[in-house]
């Protein structure tokens, strides 16, 4: 809102400007191992997720208190999501993707706090995110399976002219997963928080009328919370997806 | 585009195309997964999966439990109903003992009752007969009596004897 504010003359928004990585300490160069907003951002989740998780359930409690259910309730969700969806034998595979969960999850969350640095609204982030996803499925699909894995692409079920086609069209749409797995989320997260900022700058700009940029902030943030939500989930069960995929590669 | 650009400066692009700032990001990124998946694997998932099972179990034992005490339940039911029939049937043995015994007591009774009033009526026969008998010889004497006295208010002398016979003869027939 600086920004805005400075820019009397020219409509001087910079709805960007939120996702820039600073160092947290000065103001050098960003190496690999600076600490900036990321790692700030990054350890807050991690903190957050310690505290529902860890200090929540530390009672042991038989009858839940409030932090331990939603605990509970947020293992559940995710534990009933891998076994529904990838199977039983992908309940294996259950701290890995409560792990991605309780990244994105908070992160989205915690990026929706005013002057936050969103960290899944970082294509880098997102996209290591899905490359280790598409990784691992690959990796564990041919451990398990060897070439059968491949059959994955290969429709026995389709008529077999069809198949050499339909067998490329799998390939290719098994390769863009990762992209699509990523860019996914990040695009959702970032156009949102953009939206707002160019509501925000708006707002400093208008005056009194700024009442309607207001209400649309509200409504924008509402629907904000939705998605950050809703990407989250969409992120794991995609995982999920792509697991049971690689655990069960027969159509 | 912004590549070349550090940190502010790259305010015009997108800040996510800043490949300068991905080695950062990626570090920090991996740093958080593997702390997560420590904290996640190590510490908060056994420990919730703990809680939910030892849940499970409790819930699960308590309904055993209680299934059982139902079952005892409707044991010490049956128990109590048998135990109820079975007094049923004692009492009803005894009343049928006690209704025996007055029985045979009455009739011991009764007999000696019958016994007794037998007696007594023969002996009220006999007196009867003896008052009879005595009624019968009054009424001889009286007869004879006045006889006499008739006899001698005629003047006619006839001894007593011979009357007394007359009247005695007449009475027979």
């Amino acid at each position: 809102m600086a920004e805005s504010a400075e820019g009397e003359a020219g409509f001087a928004i910079h709805p960007m400007d939120q996702f820039i990585v600073r160092p947290l300490f000065g103001d050098g160069p960003v190496h690999w191992y600076t600490v900036t907003n990321v790692t700030l951002w990054m350890a807050l989740t991690v903190l957050v997720v310690s505290l529902l998780l860890v200090v929540g359930s530390r009672g042991r409690v038989l009858v839940p208190s409030r932090m331990q259910s939603v605990a509970e309730l947020l293992y559940g969700f995710v534990y009933k999501m891998v076994e529904d969806v990838a199977g039983k034998d992908g309940a294996r595979y259950f701290p890995y993707i409560m792990t991605v969960f309780c990244f994105v999850l908070p992160a989205n969350v915690l990026g929706l706090l005013p002057m936050s640095f969103t960290t899944t609204s970082h294509i880098a982030v997102t996209a290591v995110l899905a490359v280790a996803v598409f990784a691992s499925v690959t990796a564990i699909g041919f451990l398990k399976h060897g070439t059968h894995f491949l059959g994955l692409f290969w429709i026995s079920s389709a008529p077999l002219p069809l198949r050499p086609v339909l067998a490329v069209i799998e390939v290719l749409s098994y390769f863009v997963r990762p992209v699509s797995h990523s860019i996914r989320l990040a695009g959702n997260m970032m156009a949102g928080h953009a939206v707002i900022k160019v509501f925000a700058g708006f707002a400093g700009a208008l005056g009194v009328a700024s009442v309607f940029p207001v209400v649309a902030i509200t409504a924008v943030y509402g629907l904000e919370v939705l998605v950050a939500f809703i990407q989250a989930y969409v992120f794991t069960i995609l995982t999920c997806v792509y697991l049971r995929d690689a655990l069960h590669p027969s159509h | 585009m912004a590549t070349e650009a550090q940190g502010a400066e790259s305010a015009a692009g997108m800040p996510q195309l800043d490949f300068a700032t991905f080695p950062n990001q990626v570090f920090w990124l991996v740093v958080t997964l593997v702390a997560l998946y420590l904290i996640l694997s190590r510490v908060a998932l056994p420990r919730i999966a703990a809680v939910l099972a030892e849940r499970r179990g409790s819930i699960t034992n308590d309904i055993a439990a209680a299934e059982e005490l139902g079952l005892r339940a409707r044991e010490a039911e049956t128990a109590y109903q048998k135990a109820l029939a079975d007094a049923r049937a004692e009492a009803g043995r005894i009343v049928v003992k006690a209704r025996a015994e007055i029985q045979k007591d009455l009739d011991a009774a009764v007999a000696r009752a019958d016994t007794e009033i037998a007696a007594k009526a023969v002996e009220s026969q006999e007196r009867i007969a003896a008052i009879r008998a005595s009624a019968a010889a009054s009424v001889g004497e009286v007869a004879r009596e006045v006889a006499r006295e008739i006899v001698q208010a005629f003047g006619t002398g006839a001894d007593g004897r011979s009357v007394a016979a007359a009247v005695t003869q007449r009475m027979k027939g």
